[in-house]
């Protein structure tokens, strides 16, 4: 790649090569690591099989030894949130994966029982056919079908197909109840606005295409907190410093696979290369549209979003602020040269102001 | 199904329900420092779903008064370099002294402030360490370093040359060199003097603070035009009303363009402009105009008496100063509210969409 200067996308907007926005096939390349660095590696985090259990916060908790806080991040603090299951609260200096608990209900209209009643089946048949008795769609997708049951779920309704196959999901009376469980973590973006507006250098890019902070350099001026678009780095108040998820950098440069990844028991956090990673989630939203969750979407994916796609990306099953993410986060870098211009226009108008000040007074008014 | 899958979410609602919501609407407004309260003017309750209320961006961890003191400090010194640089080369000698002791007392505050304000103040050099254009502070850095150094040495040279009794070690031989030196010092220190003052607003708007970033264009104008009322406004308190007419001219431009610009942040931005008149930074912000057009107000018409210009210059300073406080407290309570970060975000994506929607509808009817 033939870059000129570093300096010019952040001041002039001329920015063909898309180093402050937009897609951006080769991150480690583009952070200047020599053309045989290792393949980019990010997070898939499958929230539809996600069972809420928080071994990757403990994992991540006893690989990277962090100190122990309460929901709102205060250090050595027990404290329970008092909204749900979830007491880690956020992500923060010392929780760098944060499982997120929510509790969800919807009214249904459960279809008529039409069991022993010979007439209606025939005219049932179109609509509620395969759920004519209740029990009866759960043999056959819980029998001996070689299939696992996916004609089954093919031919139900999406409602029963939800219910039916999806494990966070249960009945009460009209009431249908189910729970998200997410395990969030650090997006490691293509445009990661922390490490763009970092004045020292301490958070930087990493031959995998990560993104982490050198201790040893910040100098805890606080810059990158307030410019994640994600609300994920914090700064430990009693060392000064900001921490965040390092993709478990020493994990990886001896070829392991990171502690919440390892440690995950439903394979909800995968770990890999991450076109592999996109090429397996978008294959898995495919298999869930087809079995009717109309609600799965990816979040991150995208690679013409507003931070270029993230490393870090979730298959989720509502909207993202449900589960407290941005619904479109940009990078705040994006609209850096234009604030750069207004703000060599207002010091040009402190001097123009300045310098028509005195020429416009008269001198020597002293009697 | 009482509601459609077709409905996005598919009817999904959070099970704990509307109490719980209100509650969280409760500690999200009262709650907390500089929420609004009850009685407060709103631009109207928009619906929006949140994870349990809580923020998604992190509130900055900037320090209060380290930050706005810095803003507010490094305005006015900036806008005075600039002053005194030029009342200097046109032979203004007590503008000139004023302007150069503001310029370098404010300036060393300013670092001062700053560096407290770091979590590892000792580690303040390495903002030194490289230069990145991407970020605003790595930028401000270079301006501030040169700029804090010449401005405190053009203080330094215009005090050994009022006081000969400090001249010591030999200084006493190159005291004739003095009044060229401080022009030389002045002029390079007012070289960063407007940058100096408008930095810091893109340091503000360069982050994913609702109420700082959305506003960019008009901030830096903000910030200069408050740099310039309080640098003004100092100068002209502490010169002789007969060499102080440029000094009063700067500080009424400066209170202009301030109360034009911050207008336009308060009205121009929708549900991201609420902050600005909400809580405690709605109250700073109305004291902050009230002060900055007070000071202007009389300047005109007392600015030409010792006691008029004292105290419209020390109303003007005041003014800058609220303005940075009340910019600050306006910008930390859009982070802790996820309405100021979901509700836009929301307005851009389901207007992409209906932008990709109607494309579409076009390509297939034609």
């Amino acid at each position: 790649m033939t870059t000129v200067s570093s300096a010019s996308p952040a001041l002039t907007g001329n920015d063909p090569a898309n180093r402050l926005y937009g897609p951006l096939p080769d991150v480690s390349g583009e952070a200047g690591y020599a053309e045989d660095h290792p393949a980019r590696v990010g997070f898939f985090t499958d929230t539809s099989v996600c069972i809420g259990c928080k071994a990757c916060e403990v994992a991540c908790k006893e690989w990277n030894t962090l100190p122990m806080d309460d929901a709102d991040g205060n250090r050595d603090a027990m404290g329970l949130s008092g909204m749900s299951y979830d007491n880690t609260g956020m992500l923060g200096a010392n929780s760098w994966r944060h499982v997120a608990f929510v509790e969800q209900s919807r009214a249904v209209d459960l279809p008529m029982p039409t069991v022993g009643l010979p007439g209606a089946g025939a005219e049932g048949a179109g609509r509620h056919g395969e759920s004519q008795a209740p029990g009866d769609a759960h043999a056959t997708s819980h029998g001996g079908n070689a299939d696992g049951g996916l004609t089954a779920q093919a031919s139900v309704l999406n409602v029963e197909a939800l219910s039916e196959f999806d494990p966070q999901t249960g009945h009460s009376a009209d009431r249908e109840i189910r729970w998200l469980m997410s395990s969030d973590v650090c997006k490691h973006c293509t445009h990661a606005a922390c490490l763009d507006v970092c004045p020292t250098g301490a958070l930087f890019r990493t031959e995998f295409g990560t993104v982490v902070v050198q201790q040893d350099i910040c100098n805890g001026c606080g810059y990158c907190v307030p410019a994640c678009p994600y609300g994920v780095i914090d700064q430990r108040k009693d060392d000064g410093r900001v921490f965040k998820c390092t993709m478990c950098y020493d994990r990886l440069t001896d070829g392991l696979q990171p502690a919440c990844a390892t440690a995950c028991p439903t394979q909800s956090i995968q770990f890999g290369d991450l076109d592999e990673l996109q090429a397996r989630a978008d294959a898995r939203l495919a298999t869930l549209k087809e079995q009717g969750v109309e609600t799965a979407r990816l979040y991150g994916r995208d690679e013409d979003d507003g931070v270029g796609g993230a490393g870090a990306f979730f298959l989720l099953l509502d909207e993202p602020e449900v589960y407290g993410l941005p619904p479109d986060p940009i990078v705040t870098t994006r609209d850096l040269p234009s604030m750069w211009k207004h703000a060599v226009g207002g010091a040009v108008m402190v001097v123009g102001v300045a310098l028509s000040a005195i020429l416009g007074s008269r001198k020597g008014l002293r009697r | 199904m009482t509601e459609g899958l077709a409905t996005p979410g598919a009817g999904w609602r959070r099970a704990d329900g509307p109490p719980a919501q209100a509650r969280e609407k409760k500690r999200r407004r009262g709650g907390r420092r500089g929420g609004a309260r009850d009685g407060d003017p709103t631009v109207e309750e928009a619906e929006f779903t949140s994870y349990y209320g809580r923020p998604i961006i992190k509130p900055p961890v900037w320090k209060t008064p380290d930050v706005p003191l810095y803003l507010f400090l490094g305005g006015a010194a900036g806008t005075s370099a600039v002053l005194g640089a030029i009342a200097d080369v046109t032979g203004r000698p007590a503008l000139t002294r004023a302007a150069h002791y503001t310029a370098g007392g404010s300036a060393l505050a300013s670092v001062a402030w700053l560096i407290h304000d770091l979590g590892r103040p000792a580690r303040f050099l390495h903002m030194l360490r490289v230069i990145k254009p991407t970020s605003p502070l790595s930028v401000g850095s270079y301006i501030l370093a040169p700029f804090s150094a010449l401005a405190a040495g053009t203080a330094g040279i215009q005090l050994l040359d009022a006081f000969p009794g400090l001249q010591k070690f030999g200084l006493r031989r190159i005291a004739g060199w003095f009044p060229g030196l401080r022009k030389v010092a002045g002029t390079a220190s007012a070289v960063f003097g407007g940058p100096m003052t408008t930095y810091t607003a893109v340091l503000l708007a360069n982050t994913a603070v609702p109420s700082w970033h959305e506003p960019y264009k008009e901030l830096p104008f903000v910030f200069a035009g408050s740099g310039m009322a309080a640098g003004g406004g100092i100068c002209m308190a502490f010169t002789p009303v007969a060499e102080a007419g440029p000094a009063r001219k700067m500080a009424v431009a400066g209170a202009a363009v301030e109360l034009a610009a911050m207008h336009k942040v308060e009205h121009d931005h929708g549900i991201v402009s609420e902050p600005y008149h909400l809580g405690r930074a709605g109250t700073l912000m109305k004291a902050a105009k009230a002060c900055t057009a007070g000071g202007a107000g009389l300047t005109v018409v007392a600015g030409r008496t010792r006691a008029g210009a004292v105290v419209s210059g020390a109303l003007l300073a005041a003014g800058s100063l609220l303005t940075r406080f009340g910019v600050f407290d306006a910008g930390m309570a859009s982070a802790r509210d996820p309405k100021y970060t979901v509700v836009p975000q929301r307005e851009r994506l389901e207007a992409r969409n209906a932008q990709a929607a109607e494309g579409e509808a076009r390509a297939v009817t034609r």
